[in-house]
């Protein structure tokens, strides 16, 4: 193709993607908004090795037989595709390339408050990479993404050290970013940007922070913990040397629980920018929105116990954790209400970051209700370990989380690269992500209540059907991945020029140009209103 | 539809109260998710923008609809969780009169133990109609013990003892799997549940051979340890004696009491300086590392037959 025809308009002013060119101008960058791009290279990268062992998965399963691997293979395949996606590309994707990005922005501010601890924590985030690609090439791990013990501190002859290192390394990047969004958003906020003035974004990306600097440590504790008793033999899991293997378990879910909440909160915080500015109408029940993602942080730190039901934990104690664990239900429906109450009267375009956000709502309402039976002590004696549980996190984890995100990218995409995506295409890629990931987990739901455990390698031929049914929909669903990644690449370098608001949306981001200059804001903005402010007649009361 | 079921197999007394709770919440599921969808497409196809500079009027919010829908799922939330949880309870303790059997998990097997003394590997033979209690624990690492036709799991852990029990009610060839990721084979680790009518059941036991039950095994070790040195049958001798201690509630020296259940006597055996009966001096060996988990359980079961007698110590 011919560069001279397709060569981009003149800029005419410089910006943070042209002001300096070169390697080292990226690797040594202190602007966030290139951090964020290295982040979002970083995690597409993971993105994609997670997927691709995902797929083997899905091969594996379209027959009962395990014929496609040896076990040892499959069990490492579902691993290192838990792995990738919780830990390198689920927890980091919405904060460290949207929030990377958007924090500062929409708080009229320059940067973040430390601008070199966020470079650190993206070359933290990819040391721990290293040391996990090492893990997967020399030999791989088999523990599962939960490393439950004893199996993983003594029997599993397979890479948990370097696995366990890799996941402890990146477990600071998480916190470092963590608490620069959280003295960012306290010490940095333009003049009267008050905390109830603050887009629902930056609300979201504040609980995520706190759970991220108060659950990080004690993952990592038992990370380093779970290493010790495999070097050493100190008995700490282990019964044979004297440890408590359901300990580990505490541990684990006592992170691994809120961090569902790192991943999703930071995706909720994208949907309600999303429904406002395309229904062009404030969010109903602002303060609800905002303190809703407060209380699922605090409650999302009591309910760890919900993945101990059938662990031999006493049945009280299993009580305790049902009822807590169906009050977190609550903030989460008040966020689904309130965003279907915002289209209320609205002006509604379906532009394609909206799509993904009803897509968002819609499943993350089936992921959330499908919880309500994992909640329940009795349903769930039959559900835990099944594949009700691997639909189950799916709904919340793709058909929230990453919904949210591909929702998040499209709608800041000509923000951050100065072009418009191809609408027609990313309509298109909305649809068939939404149908192949129906039909990949819908049937799990089923699948689960026949009684299929998750992590088999082999299956009784009854549950064929169904398997197929998911695999096929699994093919859909990575088509519905690929077209985007191809069109956002290709809009990088042809789409059409973006003008700095293209959506119409309010917002600081919005106000100064895309791309953005390196310092964001020329003068520092003054707030004088709450956001989301699309028509200042009088407010009409319901 | 029995081509294309969507339920397993109700086979055991609880079978039919899981599912009807999960019908339940398939009915709340489905009513809120078709509420949210409808309200998403009306909204949408009706408030669709019909002029590029149209702006809608703002609306607030609502404390009233605010508090409506926090209010009514937190009601309905309370309300499947008190139904859930009378449901578990419900099932949790097994009855007075429930057989025991001893299971014993290992990388990648399950081994079944009757009290008459048979042994099966991934198979269990019950009898209809009998409620069940196993006694569960493992030689490695954690394992699930899962029935899905009965609606009932519980982990194996290792070091401990779970217990679980069901009432089969139909005769029939079941699933049994390992729920709990557990290594290279965990697919592989699965079996069969046979649930006989009585005369059969009756039938394979007298046909299948077998030289002792489990507490005459136990027996015949407690006498091979030396445990009698000390535990004599009728008198205190250096340490309590052990009729009637199961299930009975202990004295500790610390002054704590316990009830002596099988996590109990396996640790009393196994370390017996973690809890020392009241008046009794801390004598007793260890056998840790001495015992597989099959002979911890044979001595379990011979301990506990002697159980039936009003405990007769009144200390040394
Ligand atoms: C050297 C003497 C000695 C030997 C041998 C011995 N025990 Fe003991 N055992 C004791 C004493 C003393 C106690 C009470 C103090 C304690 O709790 O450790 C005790 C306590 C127990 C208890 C708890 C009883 C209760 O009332 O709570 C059990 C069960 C038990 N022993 C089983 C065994 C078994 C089984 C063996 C053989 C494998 C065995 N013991 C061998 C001395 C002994
Ligand atoms: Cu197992
Ligand atoms: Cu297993």
């Amino acid at each position: 193709m011919s560069t001279v025809l397709t060569a981009p308009p003149v800029e005419t002013k410089t910006n943070y993607l042209n002001e300096s060119y070169g390697i080292k101008s990226w690797l040594l960058t202190k602007d966030h908004k290139r951090i964020a791009l290295l982040y979002l290279a970083a995690i597409t990268f993971f993105f994609a090795v997670g997927g691709f062992f995902a797929v083997l998965i899905r091969l594996e399963l379209i027959t009962p037989a395990g014929d496609l691997m040896q076990p040892e293979t499959y069990n490492k395949a579902f691993t290192m595709h838990g792995v990738m996606m919780i830990f390198f590309f689920l927890i980091p994707a919405v904060p460290a390339v949207l929030g990377n990005f958007l924090v500062p922005m929409m708080i009229g501010a320059r940067d973040l408050a430390f601008p070199r601890i966020n470079l650190l924590s993206w070359y933290i985030y990819m040391v721990g990479g290293v040391f996990t690609l090492y893990a997967m090439v020399a030999g791989g791990v088999d523990t599962g993404w939960t490393f439950y013990t004893p199996y993983s501190s003594t029997y599993s002859n397979t890479q948990v050290m370097a696995t366990a290192i890799g996941i402890f390394i990146l477990g600071f990047s998480s916190i470092l970013t963590g608490l620069n969004f959280i003295v960012t958003i306290h010490k940095m906020r333009a003049p009267g940007l008050t905390w109830f003035r603050l887009p629902l974004f930056i609300w979201a990306h504040y609980a995520t922070s706190v759970i991220q600097i108060l659950g990080t440590p004690v993952v990592a504790i038992a990370i380093v913990l779970v290493g010790l008793e495999r070097a050493f033999r100190i008995g700490i899991f282990d019964p044979k040397l004297g440890g408590d293997p359901i300990l580990f378990q505490h541990l684990f879910w006592f992170y691994s629980h809120p961090a569902v909440y790192i991943m999703i909160l930071p995706s909720m915080g994208v949907i309600s920018e999303l429904v406002t500015c395309f229904s062009r109408k404030k969010i109903f029940g602002y303060g609800f929105v905002a303190m809703s993602s407060v209380a699922i942080a605090v409650l999302g730190f009591l309910v760890w116990g919900h993945h101990m039901f059938v662990s031999g934990q006493s049945v009280y104690a299993g009580m305790v954790f049902s009822i807590l664990s169906y009050l977190v239900a609550i903030p989460s429906a008040i966020k689904v209400f309130n965003w279907t109450a915002t289209l209320y009267r609205g002006s509604i375009s379906y532009q394609t970051p909206l799509l993904y956000a009803l897509g968002f709502i819609g499943l993350f309402t089936i992921g959330g209700l499908t919880g309500l039976f994992l909640a329940n002590l009795a349903v769930d004696v039959h559900l835990h370990d099944t594949y009700f549980v691997v639909g189950h996190f799916h709904y919340i984890m793709v058909g929230g989380a990453i919904m949210g995100y591909l929702g998040g990218l499209h709608f800041w995409w000509p923000k951050i690269t100065g072009r418009l995506y191809p609408e027609g295409w990313a309509r298109l890629s909305a649809l068939v992500l939404f149908v192949g990931f129906n039909l990949t987990f819908f049937p799990q739901f089923i699948l689960g209540y026949l009684g299929m455990p998750r992590r088999y390698h082999a299956y009784p031929e009854e549950f064929q059907v169904l398997n197929v049914m998911s695999s096929a929909g699994a093919s859909i669903l990575a088509v519905g991945y690929i077209i985007p990644m191809i069109y956002l690449i290709w809009s990088m370098r042809y789409g059409k020029p973006a003008p700095a608001n293209p959506w119409g949306a309010t917002g600081l981001e919005w106000q100064i140009p895309s791309p953005p200059p390196s310092y964001n804001f020329e003068k520092t903005p003054v707030v004088t209103e709450e956001p989301y402010v699309y028509s200042h007649e009088e407010a009409q009361v319901v | 539809m029995t081509d294309f079921p969507l339920l397993p197999e109700q086979a055991s007394t609880i079978a039919q109260s899981v599912d009807t709770l999960y019908w339940v919440l398939v009915a709340i599921s489905v009513f809120f998710t078709v509420l949210i969808f409808a309200l998403i497409f009306v909204f949408a196809i009706r408030y669709r923008r019909r002029r590029p500079d149209e702006i809608p009027r703002p609306i607030l919010g609502s404390l009233r609809l605010e508090l409506f829908w926090s209010i009514t799922p937190g009601i309905i939330a309370i309300a499947v969780f008190a139904y859930g949880t009378v449901v578990y309870f419900r099932n949790s303790a097994p009855p007075a009169d429930a057989m025991e059997m001893f299971v014993v998990g290992k990388q990648w097997m399950w081994k079944i133990q009757h009290p008459e003394g048979h042994r099966e590997i991934n198979e269990l033979h019950v009898p209809v109609g009998r409620p069940v209690k196993l006694v569960m624990t493992t030689e490695d690492v954690i394992h699930s013990f899962y029935i899905p036709a009965f609606r009932v799991k519980m982990d194996v852990v290792p070091g401990r003892y779970t217990t679980m029990w069901f009432q089969p009610t139909k005769v029939g060839k079941y699933h049994l799997f390992c729920a709990e990721y557990c290594g290279t084979e965990h697919s592989r680790m699965k079996g069969w549940v046979y649930v006989m009518e009585p005369v059969d059941y009756e039938n394979w036991l007298s046909g299948k051979a077998t030289t002792e039950t489990m507490a005459a095994a136990g027996e015949r070790l407690f006498q091979k340890l030396g445990c009698q040195s000390c535990h004599r049958a009728d008198a205190p001798g250096r340490g309590p004696v052990l009729a009637g201690v199961f299930g009975s509630t202990v004295v500790l020296a610390t002054g704590e009491k316990v009830v002596a259940d099988e996590s109990y006597l396996r640790e009393s055996i196994l370390r017996p300086q973690a809890k020392i009966v009241a008046g009794y001096r801390t004598l007793m060996p260890t056998f840790e590392g001495q015992l597989t988990e099959e002979q911890l359980l044979q001595l379990i079961a011979y301990i506990k037959s002697l159980g039936t007698r009003e405990r007769i110590d009144t200390g040394p």
